[in-house]
């Protein structure tokens, strides 16, 4: 574990911040570098295993979080990046992990985060004509 | 000249009013006379926006929420929700409730791979096969009864424990549950899978490679069943999982087959592993001494995940300071698993969609959430 | 009792001729009262069938069937007859009405005039075709029509695709089941169904056509349209098959149509391979109706065991297990008999 995160910081340079919790090694990063952070980590480092995929909104910033897995390996890693609240967009990894797909359509129905490059962003769960995203904060949740 | 063009694609709506889609599921299939071109899911028909009702509710309000995400295996799901809220907070958990956790969450899984197998059967056709499975799945309804009082969605664990201590007249009825199980699972061969035209139907069908099913996050049984060893309780055992002694069934094949014969032989484990938590049950408190009022601190975050009968259900929450928690997401199995129903489903016929939906085995109260 | 319903014949004939009528014209209304006969028998076999298939349903998956309308829930099917003539009679708007009103009442039709040819009992035959074998599998490919129209004229997808199997299934199960048909027809030497009872008197053809009974029996079921092979309906499926758009009485036709075809098919299965009405001490219409009960509860215990199959593989064993067994049966069943003359034991 501690060879890749050893690796992972070569390649990416101080583009990335490094961070342990109790159970959890966090990668954060900017947007830009998560296309060369996650392919690297899935195509060198075999975390073939996307298990979580999800976003928070804070009051001045959207996170969206990867929880990654190694099958054979059993690594696991977190992966953090943010972006303003305007812009809320991020690179697609539905290339990487098909498994993705769906996930990020479901960011984008509940929360609004774009996904650059995602082959099919529609709505998931909510109907096509429903106006917001309930999981953003500012969402009014009273009629 | 005459152009010969193909024929005619066909488009045919399965659900979300269909009898065997499990709820409100929706399969938009293109046909090409009874061959499948195409499948697409489309879901939210059961969305009830959990995660944003999570944010306006306090750690324990939210208990009986989980418990009807995935209501056929009803302490899965609020074992993986207080796990990780004791995770956040730093509670430490009794012995006796860790076991008895063990024991409800073990029959929860059995209860929902028999009910499995029996709507499998009656979505193949066999409508007897699921009345045999509903009656063995009644004893362990009542099982929860004693408990908790509810057959189904029993809301019992507690953030620090479980709620009710399991009475005396549990353990006789665990006891010979156990005991005929291997009757059950004989009867249900002879019954259901010993059927030729029920195989005929099921081998070969909606095979998923090993690679394909970890790319799309496909986790469970169905995992397991395209031969890759992956099961969150040995993989990283939660709760007091690493102190007991079972198997992880695996297949290769990855049909439709493969996915039945592994939930079957997960009963047996989980048979298993109950007996082994019942004899071992120690005596002692049964909830931990929590604060009335549970807080989390502010930019604390858990991701915590359980094997539940359906494949990895994670949850995944922020606290902000206040007995609320900030952001809770719930990395539901049955959504990720439906995933590959396109994939598996093109190529093969409009009847072997339907046994793909079957022994995928979704819950659409846990997949649209 | 034996010659109880002929006499009652007898006597209307008398009856009727004391008032003046020309013989003709007695048998002629004669005839009329049989069929409307016929119409009573079916109606009423159908009640009871339905309610013995959900005795029997019950029974083997371990509940209790119907239990609240009369005594063992007899009354059941009556009150959903009543609720089924009660209800609103929906036609959608973008059907072909015509042959969508039409196609129940054809396949109900088809289904009343394969009682025409089957012997009830000693001498208590509507008409003794001599033909009447023929004509039994000519009628009862007919259904198949009924079912296209009802898929057809619903302009509903799924009710396509249900008619489309449906006709599939029964064209090539028509096959297998003629020809399992002909070993019997080629022992008993006549296509008259009293001829083929009579030369039963000694010995059921069952024993010298176990093969061709087997035959008869898996291509009669997917004939039927029953489980296994409940294509044409297939509830998990396609929701309801060809029958997915009909509502109220017009869906109680077909119900209707399908019971009476599961009677007449039944009855022709104990004509032809169980001796007919032929056995002792009981009456003979009394026996026929036991032989045929018994192979409705086989049909019955079957439905509710097996799920259904897929419709390719039905496609198969139909062309590549049934026909190549059928057809070797009836080579065996001619070098039989040629060896039997030649032998001179008959």
């Amino acid at each position: 574990m501690s060879q890749i995160l050893q690796d992972i910081q070569t390649f990416m340079g101080d583009k990335i911040e490094v961070s342990q919790d109790k159970h959890y090694t966090c990668i954060s990063t900017g947007a830009d570098n998560l296309p060369a952070l996650l392919g690297r980590l899935k195509e060198i480092h075999g975390f073939n295993y996307l298990a979580n995929l999800t976003a928070v909104d804070y009051p001045d910033r959207f996170e969206i979080i990867y929880h990654l897995h190694s099958i054979p390996a059993n690594h696991k890693i977190m992966v953090k990046s943010s972006v303003s609240r305007e812009e809320a967009q991020f690179p697609s990894t539905a290339y990487l992990w098909p498994g993705a797909d769906w996930q990020e359509r479901e960011l984008f129905d509940l929360m609004g985060i774009k996904f650059q490059n995602h082959p099919n962003l529609i709505r998931i769960l909510l109907p096509d004509d429903f106006e917001g995203h309930p999981l953003r904060k500012d969402f009014k949740v009273k009629g | 000249m005459i152009t010969l063009s193909a024929s005619e694609l066909m488009t045919i709506n399965i659900g979300p009013q269909h009898p065997s889609t499990h709820g409100g599921l929706h399969v938009e299939a293109v046909l090409d006379g009874e061959m499948v071109t195409d499948a697409i899911v489309h879901l939210g028909y059961v969305h009830r926006a959990v995660e944003k009702i999570a944010e306006g509710k306090t750690y324990v309000q939210f208990i009986p929420y989980t418990s009807r995400l995935d209501y056929l295996a009803s302490h899965l799901p609020t074992l993986g929700y207080v796990q990780a809220v004791e995770k956040l907070m730093g509670i430490e958990v009794p012995e006796r409730a860790e076991y008895i956790r063990v024991i409800m969450a073990e029959l929860s899984r059995i209860a929902s791979h028999l009910l499995f197998i029996g709507s499998m059967a009656m979505d193949l056709g066999a409508t007897t096969g699921l009345i045999y499975c509903f009656r063995d799945r009644e004893r362990i309804m009542d099982m929860f009864e004693m408990t908790s009082g509810q057959r189904m969605i029993a809301s019992y664990m507690r953030i620090g424990g479980v709620a009710e201590d399991v009475p005396e007249e549990f353990y006789p009825a665990v006891g010979s549950f156990l005991k005929d199980l291997p009757a059950m699972l004989k009867e249900y061969d002879g019954l259901i899978f010993g059927n030729e035209i029920l195989q005929a139907r099921v081998k070969g069908i909606g095979r998923l490679t090993a690679q394909d099913a970890v790319a799309y996050g496909v986790s469970g049984p169905n995992l397991r069943a395209c031969g890759v060893d992956y099961d969150i309780r040995k993989a990283e055992p939660y709760g007091i999982y690493d102190r007991f002694d079972f198997e992880v069934p695996v297949a290769q094949g990855g049909d439709c087959w493969d996915r039945i014969m592994v939930r079957v032989e997960e009963i047996v484990q989980s048979a298993r592993i109950i007996e082994q938590a019942v004899n071992g049950l120690p005596a002692g408190e049964i909830k931990a001494k929590t604060p009335r009022i549970l807080k989390a601190e502010k930019g604390a975050e858990v991701y915590h995940r359980i094997e539940s009968s359906k494949g990895e259900l994670g949850y995944y929450i922020v606290g902000d300071g206040s007995e609320k928690p900030y952001r809770l997401h719930v990395r539901a199995p049955s959504f990720i698993n439906l995933a590959v129903l396109p994939l598996i489903s093109r190529g093969g016929l409009l009847q072997d969609i339907i046994a793909n939906i079957a022994t995928l085995d979704p819950v659409l109260g846990e997949s649209d959430r | 009792m034996e010659s109880l319903f002929l006499d009652i014949a007898q006597t209307l004939t008398g009856w009727l001729q004391s008032l003046g009528l020309s013989a003709v014209w007695a048998d002629f209304i004669l005839l009329i009262i049989q069929f409307a006969c016929v119409a009573g028998i079916v109606t009423i076999n159908v009640i009871i069938l339905i309610w013995l298939e959900r005795k029997v349903s019950g029974f083997i998956q371990l509940r209790l069937g119907p239990n609240r309308l009369g005594p063992w829930g007899a009354f059941q099917t009556i009150a959903d007859a009543i609720k089924l003539l009660t209800k609103e009679d929906i036609i959608p708007t973008r059907t072909d009405k015509w042959i969508f009103r039409t196609a129940p009442l054809f396949f109900i039709t088809v289904a009343m005039m394969l009682y025409l040819v089957i012997p009830m009992g000693d001498g208590m035959q509507i008409v003794d075709l001599n033909i009447g074998v023929f004509y039994f599998i000519s009628l009862a490919s007919l259904s198949t029509i009924a079912l296209l129209m009802a898929g057809w004229s619903s302009n509903n997808k799924w009710s396509l695709l249900g008619a489309m199997r449906s006709v599939a299934q029964m064209i090539s199960y028509e096959i297998p089941l003629t020809f399992s048909l002909l070993g019997v027809i080629m022992i008993a030497g006549s296509l008259r169904l009293s001829d083929i009872v009579a030369a039963q008197s000694n010995i059921w053809f069952i024993v010298f056509q176990p093969v061709a009974f087997i035959t008869y029996f898996i291509a009669a079921t997917a004939e039927l349209n029953r489980g296994p092979f409940d294509m044409p309906e297939a509830e998990q499926e396609l929701t309801a098959g060809a029958y997915t758009e009909y509502t109220g009485m017009r869906w109680a036709l077909f119900f209707l149509a399908e019971y009476t075809n599961l009677v007449a098919v039944s009855a022709m299965a104990s004509t032809m391979f169980l001796g007919g009405w032929q056995g002792p001490w009981l009456p003979s219409w009394l026996w026929i109706i036991i032989k045929t009960y018994i192979i409705m509860f086989v049909f019955m215990w079957i439905k509710w065991t097996f799920p259904r199959i897929r419709m390719d593989h039905l496609m198969s064993f139909s062309w590549k297990v049934l026909l190549p067994v059928s057809l070797a049966n009836i080579v065996v069943t001619g070098v039989g008999i040629y060896v039997f003359k030649w032998m001179g034991w008959c």
